[in-house]
């Protein structure tokens, strides 16, 4: 089991490589009820001034988070989450989209940890104030 | 058309109640990447004292999804939708969704702000479960490109 007493401000506590492809976002497009065209059609994309099909943003916060969940396990869950959606995820028809998540102890309380998130595409971070606050379990339930 | 500066405040009617279903949370446990047993196995979620599988953290958005479109089809509200840009995102939880919950989703506009042309609006949908207990609130800030 994780407790707050093992992790200390700035230790990496998990990270992550998903690959997306565009069959990614056709299954998270079902999954979520999200269908809009620019994340499966590249006409409609370019047709809306954008370079080609992008990820849905709530695909890339979603993926984002589960490294954190992974380690957490049953010893904690996420009480708290939120992003900002700064660059979008171009995802190419062939060779997808790398998304790199590397999640670091940002704060720690007696029962609870603010994890912030670093998610980066070709080099750049795609989500900012990526933050995670997520409760021991050892006040719920 | 800009957005409908007194749409600060309003508080729309709940949208009829969605029950979460455990294939439904498998199904976006999936698209998300998923892989805790928390997720997917009944078992796994209840010897971790859930009731029954446990969506991921951001789940909530389905439920919040029927909110959104509410507010995009309000007649007076100026938004158009092909100019909405998602902005920022959260979820305050309570406690986790798990398979089984009914919850009900009311929103609410928190805030209409302009900056450089383009307009930001802050929508809160507050999420409750069949007991009218509170299990999430979803926020989003979408942001209305003005004329260019």
């Amino acid at each position: 089991m994780i407790s707050t007493s093992s992790i200390t401000v700035g230790d990496i506590v998990a990270e992550a490589t998903y690959a997306l492809s565009r069959d990614s976002l056709v299954r998270y497009a079902g999954a979520s009820g999200d269908f809009n065209p620019i994340h499966y059609r590249d006409d409609v994309a370019v047709s809306v001034g954008l370079p080609g099909v992008l990820a849905h943003g709530m695909l890339t916060m979603g993926l984002a988070v589960q490294p954190v969940v992974e380690w957490l396990g049953a010893s904690g869950w996420v009480s708290d989450y939120q992003v900002r959606f700064t660059r979008p995820v171009l995802v190419d028809p062939v060779d997808g989209a790398t998304v790199t998540v590397v999640a670091k102890v940002g704060s720690v309380e007696e029962s609870a940890a603010r994890i912030d998130l670093t998610v980066t595409f070709n080099d750049e971070t795609v989500l900012g104030k990526a933050q995670v606050h997520v409760q021991m379990r050892t006040t719920f339930a | 058309m800009p957005v409908n500066p007194d749409l600060q405040g309003r508080v729309f009617d709940p949208v009829p109640p969605y029950l979460v279903g455990r294939e439904k949370v498998r199904e976006f446990a999936r698209a998300v990447f998923a892989t805790s047993p928390l997720n997917f196995d009944p078992v796994a979620a209840s010897a971790a004292g859930f009731s029954d599988v446990v969506a991921p953290p951001t789940f909530a958005v389905v439920v919040q999804e029927a909110t959104l479109a509410q507010l995009l089809a309000e007649p007076d509200a100026g938004i158009d939708f092909t100019r909405v840009v998602h902005g920022d995102q959260r979820f305050t939880y309570t406690r986790p969704i798990v398979a089984g919950d009914e919850l009900t989703a009311t929103l609410a506009v928190t805030s209409i702000k302009s900056l450089g042309g383009h307009s930001m609006v802050t929508a809160e949908s507050t999420i409750v479960d069949a007991s009218g207990e509170h299990v999430v609130t979803a926020i989003s800030t979408l942001v209305v490109r003005g004329d260019e």
